[in-house]
């Protein structure tokens, strides 16, 4: 009893990390059809900035929430205004542009911290429940990604500015034509996106050994796990995470890490394969 | 007619410039230099592959790297186990361009295309490296071979004279024979393009419905581009092998994948000559930043890369042409006779994207 209880809190955990690492990528590739290959280093840099405020006296949980989403997404919206807003439509210019923007953040990143490896201690303690102990950081990190998910759907669905995104990204020039500012709406959202990814770096920070080329390990799962889901960000994001965190966690456990990560991805191509438009593609159509 | 005197031209002109490297280079550099100059000869076949299944075929793959790691680790299995290196050569390029096969058949008749393909030979990249990577250990090897999981694996025999095991070659022989593999290389993807076969391969890559209701399978047409490619990138991987006498999961790492692709796109996707020219770069800017201490590589690296999708988004030898092109208009009004370079530019722009002259 207790280690199914303990079994299922670690796929939960996996489940909720997975999503929380994809948020950024779907908002930024399925909304705006850029293939980011910055994400990992998104995510790289909401470590570093979280290490480094929490250095400089920050409180830990004030640098995991506020600091890191926002200093990455103000990174990401100079990046939209640099370099981004000239590449719209063409997809594979996208992708090399950020794969170089990539190689830039981890030279930067290299240049400033070294090339070593950093860490901060998880700020939450081992929880015990009955008679097992569970580190408490995984509820954080359940609750952060459930609170992520939440505003993310109220902020699409129910605002304004969540109207206009979604009609920009169905069509711009009707938008356009409406007299809204779409250039706008695409900087912010790729600021919001790049946000999210600032948010999932700095809450996985406690746990993870922080080096500049952390985020290569990222950005294929993420990339690939985007895909599965198919159109509908949201539900997308949540179904095809699901799915694959739970393969990699149970995997995980039965067998080594590896071969749960390469379960996740040989999940992920079966997938691909039998639902090209991904999971929304044929499940919850219309949805977000 | 005219179009294919032209083409044979290129070829020639390839072909000279290779034996003339042969001849003359090892007269100049000592063979640790020639060792240096290898690995960019190397690299330029990696380029063609992808130069070809993407630039002619209109496949984006994101994970050439597999086959070129393939081919390397296929070399050196069986290498170590054969001791006579023929045979593990022509595993080096069989065993990819299967592996292509499979992949191959797996994505095109399911009809997956675009980002979708992309994700898939990206993910296959990354399970190619994480199984590699976990082979560390004494269990596991193929019959005398050690995977050696991220160490890698060491001391590969080098090629030998076919039938002869003790005639090993000398790094001034293998320098030649990567030269040979690469204008060799050049000239069958050039013909392959020019043929009927690759006019069909074109003409998917501008309509794939058009040339399925002319009745080409275009499913049939991929497959076959994929599969050259990946034996080519495999045959890049054996040399690659023999070039450092080693080889490990890195060959798998997402960066040499996308590093492919930005060799093609710096050279000008849609010709041969300009992903040649794209590694060559990108390869000497590596070494050159990597050796001097001040900046950071991939910062470099990365500015210039970003810097190219921005300015000069179709290439250099794209690029080239076009200056070359309007600066002869300018000059001469008969360009018909006048500019031989330039009718040569169009005819090769015209083979590649399919047009008959």
């Amino acid at each position: 009893m207790n280690f199914v209880f303990a079994a299922s809190i670690e796929v939960v955990t996996g489940i909720a990390t997975l999503m929380l690492v994809v948020l950024g990528l779907s908002i930024i590739f399925g909304m705006m059809r850029v293939i980011n290959l910055a994400h990992g280093e998104f995510l790289m840099l909401g470590a570093y900035t979280t290490i480094t405020a929490t250095n400089h006296g920050a409180n830990i949980f004030f640098s995991i929430l506020v600091v890191a989403p926002i200093v990455v997404g103000v990174i990401g919206l100079l990046v939209e205004r640099i370099v981004i807003r000239r590449l719209y439509g063409r997809i594979v210019d996208t992708m090399l542009a950020t794969w170089g923007l990539s190689l830039v953040f981890i030279g930067v990143v290299t240049t400033i911290f070294g090339n070593t490896t950093e860490g901060i201690s998880s700020p939450i303690g081992p929880v015990t429940i009955g008679n097992i102990s569970i580190s408490g950081y995984k509820f954080f990190i359940i609750g952060v990604t459930a609170s992520a998910l939440l505003g993310l759907w109220l902020l699409l669905k129910k605002t304004r500015f969540g109207l206009i995104a979604r009609a920009t990204m169905q069509n711009r020039d009707m938008v356009a034509a409406v007299g809204v500012n779409s250039d706008r709406i695409y900087a912010v959202t790729f600021a919001l996106g790049a946000g999210l990814a600032g948010l999932a770096g700095s809450v996985l920070a406690p746990i993870m050994g922080i080096v500049p080329t952390m985020g290569a390990v990222y950005v294929a799962k993420a990339f690939i796990t985007v895909i599965g889901g198919g159109s509908a960000i949201l539900i997308g994001t949540i179904s095809a995470s699901a799915i694959f965190g739970a393969v990699d966690r149970i995997t995980s456990f039965a067998t080594t890490p590896v071969i749960g990560e390469v379960a996740l991805l040989i999940s992920a191509i079966i997938l691909v394969r039998l639902l090209p438009q991904g999971i929304t593609g044929r499940f919850f159509r219309g949805g977000i | 007619m005219i179009a294919f005197a032209i083409k044979y031209k290129a070829v020639w002109a390839f072909w000279s410039l290779a034996l003339l490297a042969m001849l003359l280079m090892p007269q100049f550099f000592d063979e640790w230099e020639l060792l240096q100059m290898m690995i960019y000869v190397i690299m330029a076949i990696l380029a063609l592959s992808l130069a070809f299944i993407w630039g002619v075929g209109g496949i984006l793959s994101f994970g050439q790297g597999v086959f070129f790691g393939l081919g390397a680790y296929s070399y050196a299995v069986a290498a170590l186990n054969f001791g006579e290196t023929t045979g593990a050569l022509v595993l080096a390029v069989a065993i990819p361009a299967l592996f292509a096969a499979a992949l191959g058949y797996f994505l095109f008749y399911g009809r997956i295309s675009d980002v979708y393909l992309g994700a898939i030979t990206l993910t296959v990249t990354l399970i190619l490296f994480d199984l590699m990577n976990s082979t560390s250990g004494p269990q596991y090897r193929i019959g005398k071979a050690a995977l050696g999981g991220f160490n890698g694996m060491p001391s590969i025999p080098r090629l030998n004279v076919p039938g002869f095991a003790d005639w090993s070659l000398t790094t001034t022989q293998l320098f030649c024979v990567c030269i040979g593999a690469l204008a060799v290389v050049y000239a069958g993807l050039k013909f392959v393009a020019a043929s009927d076969f690759g006019r069909v391969v074109v003409a998917i890559r501008e309509n794939e419905t058009r040339a399925d209701l002319l009745g080409y399978d275009s499913r049939r047409f991929k497959l076959a581009t994929f599969v050259i490619g990946g034996g080519i990138a495999g045959l890049a991987g054996c040399l690659f092998a023999n070039w450092g006498a080693y080889t490990s999961p890195t060959v798998f790492a997402l960066g040499q994948s996308v590093q492919i692709i930005i060799w093609v796109v710096v050279g000008g996707l849609g010709t041969f000559v300009g992903p040649i020219l794209g590694s060559f770069l990108i390869e000497w800017l590596t070494n050159y930043v990597g050796a001097q201490n001040l900046v950071d590589t991939s910062l470099i690296l990365g500015i210039v890369l970003t810097l190219f999708v921005l300015m000069l988004p179709s290439g250099l030898v794209p690029s080239a042409r076009q200056v070359l092109q309007s600066v002869t208009r300018r000059w001469g009004t008969d360009s018909e006779s006048n500019s031989a370079s330039t009718k040569a530019a169009r005819e090769i722009a015209t083979e590649i994207s399919g047009g008959r002259s």
